[in-house]
C-alpha cells in the first residue's frame, strides 16, 4: 500500500507505503512501513520510494565537476573550499606534471576554479583535477549559490533550462555539481542570470517551471512574450540527472 | 575568529556593481532591507524586542535588578548591555567566550544607548549611594546576515521602551517593591544607528553580509532624535576620508529620521 503521491511534499516522520515498495534515499524503515527522514519531494521508481530534500549540503561524489574557490597554498597542494561539509584538494602535481614551480604563481588564495572530483575516499578527503575540457580558471563573472539538489532542475531536461537562460542573456553560464554557478557576459545580463537562476531554485518543486522561467527571461529583458507554443513537456524533470559539461571556458 | 576567504571574483563583482550604482539586491544606496519590530516577545522579561533587518535577526531582552551603584556615581542607575553571538546564527560563530566582533557590537550599543541618555538613569536611583536600579541588555543575535550594529540598537531602543518595572518605594531605609505596580521606564530620547559599508569607493547603508565580507572600511554612527551625534564606530582596514564622513553623517540625519517611524509610537 502506498499513502502518498509521486512528488507530494512530506516532513520527517511522515508514513510513506507499506513493505511491498523499497526503501531508498532520504526514508527510513520502521515496523515494516517506509518513513520520510527528510522535508522534500517524493520519487518514486518502479517500487522504489526515496525524498529528494528541499535543501541539502554537497556530498562529493567521484566524476562530479564542481566549482571551487582556493583556501589555503600549502607544500605541494592547493586547499578548496567546494561548497561542502568537506574541503577539497588540488595536488600540485596535476597542474605542473612532475616539474616544479611556485604554486602561488599559478593559482594564488581567493582563486574560482573549475574542477572535476577525481577520488573521494572513505574518509571523505577530496582529491580535484583539472584535466579535461573546459576546467580551468575563471575570470571575471559572478557566483550564485544554490542548493546541490536543484542542480538537474536548473539544468533541466537534456540542458533544456540552462540553454534557454544562455540563449536569452548571452552570458556563459557553468553549473557545478555543487551548487555554485559562474556566469559571465554583460553586466546588466548577468543580472538578469542571478535573478533567473534565484527563482528557479526558490521554485525548483513546483511544475511548469519552464514556462514561468521563459516568461520572466522575457520580461526581464523587455521582450514580447511569444505565445505558448502547444508542447506538452515538462513532465519528470525534477529527477533528470543531467550532466552540464563544461562549457567553453577561457584559460 | 575564523578568517573566510572571499572569492576575488565576488569581490570584484560586487565592487563593479556599486561602481556602476547598483547593489545586488537592487536596492540603493540609501536603502535598508526590509525591518521587522515586534516588542513585548519575551513574557519573562520586563521588555524585549524582536528585530529583523533582511535576514539579520536579534532578540533583545530587558531585566532590571536592584543593586548598588557605581562609587562614583552614587545617584544614577546603570545600564548593561551583554550580547551573545550563537553558532546557530552564523557558521563563522564559534561557542565559547565571547570574541571581538561580540565584545564590539555590545560596547557600541551600549555607548549608543548610553551616551545618548536614551534612559533618565538618574530617575532609576532608589536609596543614594545604597540602593539603584541597573537595567541589563541582553543581545541574542539569532541570524546573522550583515549590519548587525543597526539592528542591535534598533532593538534595543524597543525594549528599552517596552520595559516595564516595579515601583519601589523606600520604606524605613528599606528598599520595598510593589509587584502589582508597574511603571514604564523613564525614558528621555531616542537614538538609533545607521552603519555604512565602503565599496568601490561608495559608502552604502545596511550592507548585506557578503557586502560586509568585501568592504574595505566601515562606520557606524549613533544619532539622536534630534540630529546630534551620540555615538561612532569605524571599522575595516582601510581609511575614510574627513569628506566621507561628514556625507556619511549628512546622510544619517535622514536616513535615521525614517528608521524612527519603525519604533512604538505610544511611549508615554
Amino acid at each position: 500500500m502506498i499513502f502518498i503521491e509521486d512528488k507530494q511534499m512530506v516532513i520527517p516522520g511522515d508514513v510513506l507505503a507499506d513493505k511491498e515498495y523499497q526503501s531508498g534515499r532520504g526514508t527510513f524503515k520502521e515496523d515494516d512501513k517506509i518513513c520520510s527522514s527528510l522535508v522534500g519531494l517524493v520519487a518514486i521508481r518502479d517500487k522504489k520510494i526515496s525524498v529528494i530534500p528541499l535543501q541539502s549540503k554537497y556530498i562529493p561524489k567521484r566524476g562530479d565537476v564542481v566549482i571551487g574557490e582556493i583556501t589555503d597554498i600549502r607544500f605541494s597542494m592547493w586547499n578548496l573550499n567546494i561548497n561542502s561539509p568537506y574541503s577539497g584538494i588540488l595536488p600540485a602535481s596535476d597542474v605542473f606534471g612532475k616539474e616544479k614551480r611556485d604554486l602561488n604563481k599559478a593559482f594564488n588564495v581567493g582563486d574560482v576554479l573549475f574542477l572535476r572530483v577525481v577520488d573521494v575516499d572513505e574518509v571523505k578527503k577530496v582529491k580535484l583535477g583539472l584535466k579535461g575540457r573546459g576546467l580551468g580558471k575563471f575570470r571575471d563573472g559572478i557566483l550564485i549559490y544554490i542548493t546541490p539538489t536543484k542542480v538537474p532542475r536548473l539544468i533541466g531536461k537534456k540542458g533544456s533550462m540552462i540553454n534557454m537562460i544562455k540563449d536569452e542573456t548571452k552570458c556563459e553560464v557553468v553549473v557545478g555539481q555543487n551548487g555554485v554557478v559562474w556566469v559571465k557576459g554583460d553586466p546588466s545580463m548577468e543580472r538578469v542570470a542571478e535573478k533567473v537562476i534565484n527563482m528557479i531554485e526558490e521554485q525548483a518543486h513546483t511544475s511548469g517551471l519552464t514556462d514561468r522561467v521563459r516568461n520572466m527571461l522575457f520580461e526581464l529583458l523587455g521582450k514580447e512574450i511569444p505565445e505558448k507554443e502547444e508542447k506538452p513537456e515538462e513532465t519528470q524533470e525534477a529527477t533528470d540527472e543531467e550532466e552540464e559539461n563544461g562549457e567553453d571556458l577561457i584559460q | 575568529m575564523g578568517v573566510t576567504i572571499i572569492p576575488e571574483i565576488i569581490r570584484e563583482s560586487l565592487n563593479n556593481l556599486v561602481k556602476n550604482g547598483e547593489r545586488s539586491d537592487d536596492r540603493s544606496f540609501d536603502d535598508y532591507r526590509d525591518i521587522y519590530l515586534e516588542t513585548g516577545v519575551i513574557s519573562k522579561a520586563e521588555g524585549s524586542a524582536r528585530v529583523k533587518i533582511g535576514k539579520t535577526q536579534i532578540m533583545v531582552g530587558a531585566k532590571p535588578q536592584i543593586g548598588e551603584p557605581f562609587s562614583d556615581t552614587p545617584n544614577v542607575g546603570v545600564l548593561m548591555t551583554n550580547s551573545e553571538l550563537i553558532p546557530m546564527a552564523s557558521p563563522d560563530f564559534e561557542p565559547g567566550p565571547p570574541d571581538e566582533r561580540s565584545v564590539e557590537l555590545a560596547r557600541v550599543t551600549d555607548r549608543c544607548m548610553r551616551e545618548a541618555g536614551v534612559v533618565d538613569l538618574e530617575k532609576l536611583c532608589i536609596i543614594e549611594g545604597k540602593k539603584v536600579w541597573m537595567i541589563f541588555l541582553d543581545l541574542h543575535i539569532i541570524d546573522y546576515d550583515g549590519n548587525l550594529m543597526d539592528a542591535a540598537v534598533l532593538g534595543s531602543m524597543a525594549a528599552l521602551m517596552d520595559t516595564k518595572i516595579q515601583e519601589a518605594k523606600v520604606v524605613d531605609d528599606e528598599v520595598v517593591i510593589d509587584p502589582e505596580k508597574k511603571v514604564p521606564l523613564p525614558i528621555k530620547e531616542k537614538a538609533l544607528m545607521c552603519t555604512f559599508a565602503k565599496i568601490g569607493g561608495e559608502l552604502i547603508v545596511d550592507p548585506s553580509l557578503e557586502e560586509e565580507q568585501v568592504m574595505d572600511a566601515r562606520i557606524s554612527i549613533g544619532m539622536r532624535a534630534d540630529g546630534s551625534i551620540c555615538a561612532m564606530q569605524k571599522g575595516g582596514m582601510q581609511p575614510l576620508t574627513k569628506d566621507e564622513i561628514l556625507k556619511a553623517v549628512e546622510r544619517t540625519g535622514e536616513i535615521t529620521k525614517k528608521l524612527m517611524e519603525h519604533l512604538p509610537q505610544n511611549n508615554q
